[in-house]
């Protein structure tokens, strides 16, 4: 396994090479991690059926990536981080595409991703994983605090900023619709996820939005 | 590296002490443009706001009671050079500060809505020491102070909010496939922007050039005291002036929050609460149309509008605003 750097922002986030490609003609899958994960040393067994190159991406304040000074963390901020990863990746893949499969706070980001850069991600495959209930769908009393200091992974700020990060289900539908209005498939996010809160259950219902198997959802996008 | 182990060489010590030094050549050279009735602060210091550096700005007596004020987004502290004086010679210990990335405070890595928050609550702890204060904000500064009058009303005394109130805006005539449109757009912007920040820079120019870029957010402001914000907010290297603002953040963007639910909060404000509308709409300004948001008053609060009057209030009449603010606080001091 291999590990470059890629920038964004003030941030040196870490891309994981977790294998090398199988059929060099297959595009890069990118692994998104959930709420205080990292990348994993190697390829999670779901996945290796893959034939492209499988690469994880340590969000900001995870894993080997920097950890910001004071917090600040927020959805769209990850999202910077995933777009930073689709920038590099997409140089290698050879249809200029990358499919992106997320695992809870991940699988989020990777929906965004594929709303945001719709013409460069072939489908977003959404998972459990930790982080993927989210914060509320609309404004709370939830106050203010401060946190001492972190220099290990991953970042307490993170934990808690994006632990209660706000997920209103017609701001995450937009992404949807944005994925489906810009992807040349018919159906560019699937959701494989046995918990499905608010925001996602939201996504399920949406037209364009496959709601099948793990391994359904790696074939169809390979 | 495994997860769980210290990772400081990644951290951004070398920037930020480029930028301390930066600031504190600007302060030293002191190029100062003159305006009348404009003051620099009587005491300038940074606090550490739990590893941010945020730069402090005081006007008027060390001893009198504090007050603070809170600038808006894209703003800086000095932007109450006109104001805070006023406030002052009422009697007051008025205390400003840059939020991160702005004026003279550090550019850290990560801008939000809530770690403003927590660094506004590093100054509350240093002024207050565990009282409460009086607060006046103006923009971003009004509500970022609305949502913490409501979240934590025990560190407030009283609150003035200077045109930053937001109000819902309608856009009624767009069909839904014209928004995902316009939010694509976007988001494609704001993830271009990104993806060039790490090596950006803010484009030079003389104080005149700056005082014109300004000017097109900011044309109701006087060319001379848009000339003086540049020698504020703004430092000189060889190549000119730069505003000192992080060249990462822009106007835009996108995201989950709306601005009506910082209206939800002003009906339950415990505190005494003022607010103070100007009538003109302007670019930087929130078009909350004074009508929309006086249902909302608390039951201690009330709203002033100035006819003809744009978003900087407190810049077009500093007098009449600091008038109503000391009027408003006397009670309370």
């Amino acid at each position: 396994m291999s590990v470059t750097t890629v920038r964004h922002n003030k941030i040196d986030l870490a891309l994981h090479q977790l294998r090398a490609a199988i059929d060099e003609t297959a595009r890069p899958l990118l692994l998104l991690h959930g709420l205080g994960e990292h990348t994993p040393a190697e390829a999670p067994a779901w996945v290796t059926s893959w034939q492209g190159a499988i690469v994880g991406l340590d969000f900001t304040g995870h894993g080997n990536s920097t950890i910001p000074s004071g917090g600040g963390y927020t959805a769209e901020l990850l999202l910077g981080d995933a777009d930073a990863a689709l920038a590099a990746l997409v140089e290698q893949s050879p249809d200029g595409m990358i499919t992106v499969f997320g695992r809870g706070l991940g699988a989020y980001i990777g929906l965004q991703l594929a709303g945001a850069r719709a013409s460069q991600v072939h489908g977003a495959i959404m998972l459990d994983g930790p982080g993927l209930a989210g914060g509320p769908t609309g404004p709370t009393s939830q106050s203010f605090f401060s946190l001492p200091p972190s220099n290990t992974t991953p970042d307490p700020y993170a934990l808690v900023e994006l632990g209660r990060d706000l997920r209103p289900p017609d701001y995450v539908r937009s992404f949807v619709q944005l994925a489906i209005a810009g992807s040349k498939l018919e159906e560019p996010v699937a959701v494989c996820t046995v918990f499905r809160p608010e925001w996602l259950a939201a996504v399920a219902d949406e037209h364009g939005v496959m709601d099948v198997p793990l391994a359904e959802a790696l074939e169809t996008f390979a | 590296m495994p997860h769980g182990t210290p990772a400081p060489n990644l951290r951004q010590h070398d920037y930020r002490r480029t930028l301390a030094t930066v600031s504190h050549t600007a302060a030293t050279l002191d190029q100062t443009v003159p305006f009348p009735g404009a003051e620099a602060p009587s005491r300038q210091y940074d606090i550490d706001a739990n590893g941010i550096r945020i730069a402090i700005h005081e006007w008027g007596d060390a001893d009198a009671p504090p007050m603070l004020a809170v600038h808006g987004g894209f703003d800086f502290a000095r932007t109450y050079d006109l104001f805070a004086p006023r406030l002052a010679a009422g009697g007051w210990r008025v205390v400003s500060w840059d939020q991160r990335g702005h004026g003279d405070s550090e550019h850290a890595e990560l801008y939000s809505w809530d770690a403003d928050m927590r660094d506004a609550l590093a100054v509350f702890d240093h002024v207050g020491r565990g009282g409460p204060l009086p607060v006046v904000g103006h923009s971003k500064g009004g509500a970022l102070m609305t949502q913490l009058a409501d979240a934590q009303p025990f560190r407030f005394t009283g609150l003035v909010n200077m045109d930053g109130i937001p109000y819902k805006r309608n856009i009624p005539d767009i069909a839904e496939h014209e928004r995902s449109k316009m939010m694509a757009k976007d988001i494609a912007s704001w993830l271009d922007h990104r993806r060039r920040t790490s090596d950006l820079q803010r484009k030079p120019g003389t104080i005149d050039e700056l005082a014109q870029r300004r000017g097109r957010m900011n044309p109701r402001l006087e060319v001379e005291w848009l000339r003086r914000l540049v020698t504020t907010g703004g430092f000189e290297s060889e190549d000119g002036w730069r505003w000192k603002i992080d060249s990462s953040m822009r106007f835009g963007g996108f995201g989950p929050w709306r601005p009506e639910w910082t209206l939800m909060r002003l009906p339950g404000l415990p505190m005494p609460f003022l607010g103070i509308l100007g009538s003109e709409m302007e670019e930087m300004g929130w078009g909350t149309p004074p009508k929309k948001v006086l249902p909302y008053m608390p039951l201690q609060g009330r709203c002033e509008v100035l006819e003809g009057v744009g978003h900087f209030v407190h810049v077009e009449q500093p007098q009449l605003v600091a008038d109503l603010v000391l009027d408003f606080f006397g009670g309370l001091k």
